[in-house]
């Protein structure tokens, strides 16, 4: 049965995609490094500290989760994986999203051609009710659909 | 809400300055907008920082975007420092890694460091992520408005010198010392900077300051702490010992976790001044003991394939040592390689300190001191050296929790490492 979450629309966009859960904070620059470096094309998560999403794909995923934590180079981190075509789907934070993550979305719909829909402000609800593999469908106005 | 903009910022946003700069003042308005703000403040300090040194071939994007800055005449209105570079000949490398580091990993080093001269870099000192130590100059002062970015030196300059910054991503710290201001909210606010936690502190010795920020970082994660129980093993001045303990404890709430302000009772300025007045009403408690830390602490991964293995190389110094911390671990090691019957270190040893303390640390009696020990001193940012393939495979040990975060390399207290490196311990 499909269940919907009404977020913030951050950066507008629709998509449709596979949920990638991470329950913890998503550490964006220990998550991209080692699959930028090696040129991974399935972009395999790199953070050993993240049980939820370690080894897991996740470009053209849709990546749910709390906030992102970590390096300030993190926005520069997803500027590039948007630039470079190796972004998820769309990001979908159950909290406000953080400043870092704002950045790097900010940057990559003003300086790139990418489309990553950004959602935040979506509830602790829709963090626990969400898991990996289930479809996911973004609209414009913020809208998340869960089935 | 949309931001209210002076009349030269919306001309600017409007593109009387041109299209690039256009796209700047409307990236930092969008962060802005993203969190509520109402206006732009302007960026007050003399220098910024950012966190960008190193030129990735992967990140080649970013310096294509320069690029497009430097062609439109779009610069920082201040000069600025930069985190540490990523290569020194003098730290251990093989052949191979040599070939990787400069041949492929950091093939866009010469070109960003052009671009970084052409931004406005200090000069060949400013690149440290401790930029506000007195040797490097860029220590801004208590209030002004800053347009940085590096977690360690935000929550530093917000915590222990009272000034204030947001925790800015790389790039978009740029674009705010470009167009002189930037979006007011978070820590730059009176109620952003109002804490969200209270920690109690009830170990019964001095914590260590990387396991402790690293306990505070992941539970409070992006939110403030109002730190109780630390003035009874730190006392109540910030004095030298005290900031190089704060500098490290920062450095690990803001890699473990996301912090970008803290504040200790009786210690930091704010706390100092407004003592329990900074707390929220409703603040969360989290009570930190000596068994919570060992709890945190064995939880850390270790993705080692031989969990056994003998460590090749060991970093001290992430963030940057100060002069304080290099003639203490000198002290140390010589003492504990003396009692050992030893003269030089048994696990290769590198420590990282700012480029001008580095140098002046070398040509000293103390440096002379350290050098017969066999420790190598640099000014690399040992993340930067481990973030490949070879380095990450490894046995690398450290005392900073912020590289173990980043990295492959492995955890140890101050105290165990000192005993891995004068064969002391195995």
């Amino acid at each position: 049965m499909a269940r919907s979450f009404k977020g913030r629309s951050v950066v507008p966009g629709n998509c449709t995609a596979e949920a990638l859960v991470s329950h913890g904070g998503f550490n964006t620059l220990a998550s991209f490094q080692m699959a930028m470096m090696f040129g991974d094309k399935k972009v395999k998560c790199g953070d050993q500290n993240n049980p939820d999403l370690y080894k897991k794909p996740m470009k053209g995923k849709a990546l749910c989760l709390p906030q992102t934590i970590g390096s300030t180079t993190g926005g520069m981190v997803l500027y590039t994986a948007c630039a470079t075509d190796n972004q998820p789907a769309c990001l979908l934070f159950s909290m406000t999203i953080d400043s870092l993550a704002a950045s790097g979305a900010i940057l990559a719909a003003n300086w790139t051609d990418a489309k990553m829909p950004v959602v935040d402000q979506l509830g602790d609800e829709f963090l626990s009710y969400v898991e990996d593999g289930m479809q996911i469908t973004v609209a414009e106005d913020g809208t998340v659909t869960v089935e | 809400m949309a931001m209210q903009l002076t009349s030269e910022q919306q001309a600017m946003l409007d593109g009387a300055q041109g299209e690039v700069m256009a796209k700047v003042m409307r990236s930092l308005v969008m962060y802005g907008e993203t969190f509520g703000a109402e206006k732009m403040v302007p960026v007050t300090s003399k220098y910024g920082h950012t966190v960008i040194s190193f030129g990735i071939g992967v990140m080649k994007p970013v310096y294509d975007l320069y690029d497009q800055l430097i062609a439109a005449g779009a610069l920082p209105k201040q000069q600025f420092s930069a985190d540490p570079l990523p290569l020194d000949k003098n730290v251990p490398s093989n052949l191979l890694q040599d070939i990787i580091f400069k041949g492929i990993m950091y093939s866009q080093q010469k070109r960003y460091e052009e671009q970084l001269k052409k931004f406005g870099i200090m000069d060949g000192d400013a690149y440290t992520c401790a930029c506000y130590l007195d040797e490097v100059g860029n220590r801004p002062q208590k209030g002004e408005v800053l347009s940085w970015a590096e977690s360690s030196a935000v929550v530093y300059a917000n915590s222990v010198l009272g000034a204030r910054c947001n925790r800015n991503s790389g790039m978009i710290e740029l674009m705010g010392s470009i167009a002189g201001c930037v979006p007011y909210f978070g820590l730059l606010t009176d109620d952003g900077r109002r804490a969200d936690w209270v920690v109690e502190v009830r170990t019964e010795k001095r914590p260590e300051a990387q396991l402790l920020g690293s306990a505070v970082g992941m539970k409070v994660m992006e939110q403030v702490p109002y730190i109780k129980g630390l003035d009874r093993w730190l006392g109540t001045e910030l004095n030298d010992e005290n900031c190089a303990y704060l500098k490290d404890f920062g450095a690990a709430t803001a890699s473990n976790g996301a912090v970008g302000l803290y504040h200790i009772e009786n210690l930091t300025p704010e706390a100092k001044e407004q003592g329990e007045g900074l707390i929220r009403e409703g603040a969360k408690v989290y009570v930190i003991d000596d068994a919570e830390l060992e709890r945190v602490k064995a939880g850390y991964p270790c993705v080692w394939k031989d969990l056994g293995a003998k460590p090749k190389l060991c970093f001290i110094g992430c963030p940057h040592l100060t002069k304080g911390q290099l003639k203490d671990w000198t002290d140390k090691i010589e003492a504990a390689l003396k009692k050992n019957g030893l003269e030089k270190v048994t696990v290769p040893t590198v420590m990282t300190a700012p480029p001008a303390i580095a140098r002046e640390y070398a040509n000293s009696w103390d440096g002379a001191r350290l050098e017969k020990t066999g420790v190598i001193l640099s000014y690399i940012c040992p993340l930067m050296y481990m973030n490949n393939p070879l380095s990450g495979k490894m046995p690398v040990i450290t005392c900073s929790n912020k590289l173990r975060t980043y990295t492959t390399a492995r955890y140890y207290t101050e105290d165990e490492i000192l005993g891995m490196i004068t064969g002391g311990v195995r």
